[in-house]
């Protein structure tokens, strides 16, 4: 089987779009891609607009935020692969110093030293959610596929030093979400199962040293994800909340704004980590399901974009970024039903928040250059 | 290209890469199905128990508490009643700086300086949004004081409540009693549940007795919560599904009481200054008319709270204002039993009414040289039982008690109600103490002391030694002598009424068993004397019953505190004031159809008849001046 044979659902070339195909091809964009992430966002807001209980400050703000990540997705979509390949050392060192300076500089927020104000406020680490991966597929752009043993031992040190800085701030989410990443180009580049296999033995007693390392919040999440009722008011409270707000939902849910779960303030963090509770809880089964579908095309298109890239930084990229996002969601819809341990990762394009609504969207505009550089296919 | 890109094998590397994809493909849908697979478990499958557990979530039943029923004397005029007032409260969670908000507060006289540690343990103790009581009920000009410097309190409020209020507290303090703020011991003994919403109970008295009666039923409310618990209003979020039932708070009864205010005040004026107590009942029925212990205190102060400090002077007064005398103060009855003990001596043949004996100022036993002294040093000469009586010849008793015996005596006072509780609708009666040999082997420890010797019941036949009794029995007694034996329970509450319905319910006395003296000659010539204390010339209250406009029996009564030496004479200016004679006195009127007892009590007062009578006197006037109202 060929996958480029597959169907015109990921292909997006039909000609009632000509027109406005011109005009996305000029400003080099993605039709498809473009109109999944623009779906989610606007089903995001709507979704908001109820979580933020109706604050329009806040909500306006969100608006404002997504306005500046398709900005910055834009300008990312204008830049070719080759381009990004060839700053993409300096790219990774400068978020490297960035990421120390962060754990002496950066201001605290939340009991952790993420922040970077240099001018602007940032969270370096967010950075890395794409210089990892980038980092890893241009190490391996010229080398021979799978990797050998040597290579792979120094992508293991380019996935580690951010990981561990980030770590230390201490970003949990962030951290998995960026070894992730660039885990993940190892994958696609070739990886041998019997590898994989091999370290996810070893990541046994790699997960007893991680646990010595790990933060007594950090542990707890982890033990509560066991048994949340063993504390139905402390660490489990959460996991106890959103399941009520999304189990209460039902097939159609209580209706937009109609939720009492997180209006009344039972679902803590409802605006940002646990808004797939919201949505659960007001647009029921059949919203959750329509926006999980919406993620999958978004995916899916990604995954067909990284298939028809041009050489293999693009296409390691590529397939890194679309398998990351699909992480996020898996992540964040299973941690908000109590299926893993509560780690802050974001649901994208919904929660509330900016800086990695930027990082997300510059990924997507990576995906949208690759695209419109890729290689041409016999049809 | 470099060197190393001609080594690489693109197109396996392509078709590899495809592999994985697939791979990564099939994984990502595997674990979406996980979510979706989940998300149809808890949406579907478990929909009802969490759409039950979102509810329950949010509404919470919060308790409505009822109205207390109100308080009425017997011509319906109000004792107690449930004023709105202003009450200062304090919400922990909107308050800035709470040491700095309670010391204004303090600095400008509205809380007490000594109250801020309470204040401040409060506030952290509860739940940060429930309003803390500063002060329970504000005065006009303290409304005026906070109102004008309220911006400068953020988070301390005015709030109406309903307080409960004694409009003449101080005269029925004592019969009507207090609610005070509702106590862990208080809920230990209610019904807890009944109790969700009030704050405040009844301590003593009529308040106390009639609590479940008073009190009424709570009512339910359901209302909208957040997780906090805080209160949401239900009109402001369309939840899609209705608020449960509620219901209403059932208010208590209104009581009326057999009391009559205006009695009380006189009684109470009578008093003024002086610590004792006034009974009055009504012979025909048991129903107390007056009933008051002096000193007094407002009762309000419990119900609007006070400083621990202020309580304690309350406590500590040495006039005791808290304690009930009426029905916990124990005295030595004096004279005033002798009516009843020559009903005995009558009853059992151990004296009669032509009977007579020579009174010298003092008796003394058969082979002893002890002298039991007259009252009247020179004695009352020739006397009979009619005249014992009118001018109190203690000889005469004397004489005649060897003849009744301790037994009798026993027997008869307690007929007459006396050393038992009376069974009134108020808790904490006291006993008193009617002595009887058996009393006596049980009592003592010591073999000798435990025997009942015959001096003993010789004072006892003068109201003295043992015998104690409370102004109540005492009343009630007289109340018995009034109806020529016929007994009541004594009771203050004559009504109850429902607050809703205005249907009432009349208390229907209680009749005992009557006193085993039926022959009606006895009865009459006793009270024939009784009358004559009153009005012969030489009946010792005479002055006190003089220019009566109905016929008025009585008894004087002097009881001692403080025991004399043989020889030594008693010199009221001498003995120091808590050491002087305490000042009885019952009476009953009219003669016929009587419709007022009253038995009066004034500690150290020294004379019965000079003291104590003067304050029947007043009573009966002013009971039976007017028109009859039975209630």
């Amino acid at each position: 089987m060929r996958f480029s044979d597959t169907p015109q659902l990921f292909s997006g070339r039909s000609e009632p779009y000509s027109n406005v195909g011109n005009t996305l091809q000029r400003l080099h964009l993605d039709g498809p891609l473009l109109g999944g992430i623009g779906l989610i966002s606007a089903l995001g807001l709507v979704v908001l607009y109820s979580a933020v209980a109706q604050n329009m400050d806040l909500w306006i703000q969100q608006c404002i935020r997504l306005f500046i990540a398709v900005v910055a997705m834009l300008i990312v979509a204008q830049l070719p692969p080759d381009l990004l390949r060839r700053w993409t050392p300096w790219g990774f060192l400068a978020g490297l110093c960035l990421l120390g300076l962060v754990l002496f500089k950066g201001d605290i927020g939340q009991g952790a030293r993420r922040w970077l104000d240099i001018g602007i406020r940032f969270q370096p680490s967010e950075i890395m959610k794409l210089a990892v991966p980038m980092m890893a597929a241009w190490y391996l752009h010229e080398r021979q596929l799978p990797p050998k043993f040597l290579n792979l031992l120094v992508i293991g040190i380019v996935i580690t030093v951010p990981t561990v800085l980030i770590a230390m701030q201490p970003d949990l989410g962030t951290s998995i979400l960026v070894a992730t990443a660039g885990v993940l180009v190892i994958v696609l580049a070739g990886l041998s199962i019997r590898v994989m296999i091999l370290l996810g033995l070893a990541s046994i007693p790699g997960g007893y040293v991680l646990w010595q390392f790990m933060q007594d919040y950090q542990k707890q999440r982890v033990l509560t994800l066991l048994n949340p009722d063993s504390d139905p008011l402390g660490a489990g409270y959460n996991i106890i909340q959103s399941k009520i707000a999304i189990g209460s939902g039902g097939l159609f849910g209580k209706g937009w704004t109609n939720g009492s779960q997180a209006p009344l303030e039972f679902l803590p963090e409802r605006d940002t980590d646990f808004i797939f509770a919201v949505m659960g809880e007001e647009l029921g089964l059949l919203g959750v399901l329509s926006l999980i579908g919406l993620y999958l095309f978004v995916i899916g298109r990604g995954l067909y974009i990284s298939i028809q890239a041009r050489d293999t930084y693009s296409r390691l990229l590529a397939g890194s970024i679309s398998l990351t996002f699909f992480v996020c969601v898996f992540v964040n819809t299973a941690m908000v039903t109590g299926l893993v341990p509560v780690v802050g990762v974001p649901l994208p394009l919904v929660s509330y928040g900016g800086t990695s609504m930027v990082t997300l969207m510059a990924g997507f505009g990576i995906l949208m250059s690759i695209h419109r550089h890729r290689k041409l296919l016999p049809h | 290209m470099s060197l190393i890109a001609s080594i690489k094998d693109h197109h396996s590397e392509r078709h590899m890469f495809v592999g994985r994809i697939i791979l990564s493909s099939v994984i990502a849908i595997i674990l979406l199905g996980t979510v979706i697979a989940r998300l149809v478990q808890l949406q579907i499958y478990d929909h009802a128990i969490f759409a039950e557990k979102s509810l329950g979530n949010r509404i919470r039943t919060e308790a409505v508490p009822p109205t207390r029923g109100l308080i009425f004397d017997r011509r319906g005029r109000i004792l107690a009643e449930n004023l709105p007032a202003y009450q200062l409260e304090l919400i922990p969670e909107q308050v800035t700086d709470l040491e700095d908000t309670l010391a204004q507060l303090a600095r400008i006289g509205l809380i007490k300086e000594e109250d801020i540690p309470r204040f401040n343990g409060l506030s952290r103790t509860g739940p940060r949004f429930k309003p803390i009581t500063l002060r329970f009920r504000l005065t006009e000009d303290e409304i005026a004081r906070f109102a004008v410097q309220r911006p400068r309190f953020p988070g301390v409020d005015l709030q109406p409540r309903l307080v409960r209020h004694y409009p003449d507290g101080e005269l029925v303090a004592h019969a009507v009693g207090y609610v005070g703020a509702l106590s862990t011991a208080d809920l230990g003994r209610l019904n807890g549940a009944d109790y969700a919403a009030t704050s405040h109970t009844g301590k003593t008295g009529v308040e106390n007795f009639n609590e479940e009666t008073l009190h009424g039923d709570v009512g339910f409310q359901q209302v909208v919560t957040n997780a906090l618990g805080r209160q949401v209003p239900a009109e402001t979020r369309d939840f899609s599904d209705a608020l449960p039932e509620s219901e209403g708070p059932v208010p208590g009864s209104n009581i009326y009481l057999s009391l009559d205010l205006d009695l009380q005040r006189i009684a109470t004026n009578a008093l003024e200054g002086r610590r004792g107590s006034i009974v009055a009942i009504d012979p025909a029925n048991g129903e107390i008319l007056a009933l008051v212990s002096a000193p007094t205190f407002d009762p309000n102060a419990f119900a609007t709270g006070m400083s621990p400090s202020e309580y304690n002077a309350l406590q500590n007064d040495e006039g005791r204002p808290l304690f009930n005398r009426a029905v916990r103060g124990t005295y030595p009855p004096g004279s005033t039993i002798k009516p009843m003990l020559a009903l005995a001596a009558l009853q059992i043949g151990a004296t009669n009414l032509t009977r007579r004996s020579v009174c010298r100022g003092w008796y003394s036993l058969p082979g002893s040289s002890h002298r039991y002294r007259d009252w009247r040093p020179e004695g009352h000469g020739e006397v009979d039982l009619h005249d014992a009586i009118s001018q109190s010849c203690d000889v005469y008793f004397y004489e005649i008690s060897r003849d009744i015996g301790i037994d009798n005596m026993n027997m008869y006072l307690d007929e007459f109600g006396l050393g038992r509780k009376s069974g009134l609708d108020m808790a904490g009666e006291s006993d008193g103490l009617n002595p009887s040999r058996e009393w006596k082997r049980n009592a003592f420890r010591e073999r000798a002391d435990q025997v009942w010797f015959p001096g003993e019941t010789i004072i006892a036949s003068i109201g003295q030694g043992y015998l104690l009794v409370t102004p109540l029995q005492l009343a009630n007694a007289v109340a018995t002598l009034a109806a020529r034996g016929e007994r009541f329970k004594p009771h203050l509450v004559a009504a109850f009424e429902d607050p809703i319905s205005g249907q009432r319910t009349i208390v229907v006395p209680e009749r005992l068993p009557r006193v085993s003296i039926d022959n009606d000659f006895y009865w009459e010539n006793v009270i024939a004397a009784m009358h004559d204390v009153m009005q012969s010339p030489t009946g010792t209250a005479r002055s006190a019953g003089a220019k009566a406009s109905y016929q008025m029996a009585g008894k004087s009564g002097t009881a001692q505190v403080f025991s004399i030496a043989q020889e030594e004479k008693y010199e009221e200016e001498e003995i120091d004031e808590r050491l002087r004679d305490h000042a009885l006195f019952i009476s009953f009127a009219p003669l016929e159809n009587p419709r007022i007892a009253v038995a009066v009590i004034i500690e150290n007062g020294s004379s019965g008849s000079r003291i104590a009578a003067p304050v029947a006197r007043t009573i009966m006037d002013q009971y039976l001046k007017g028109s009859v109202d039975a209630f």
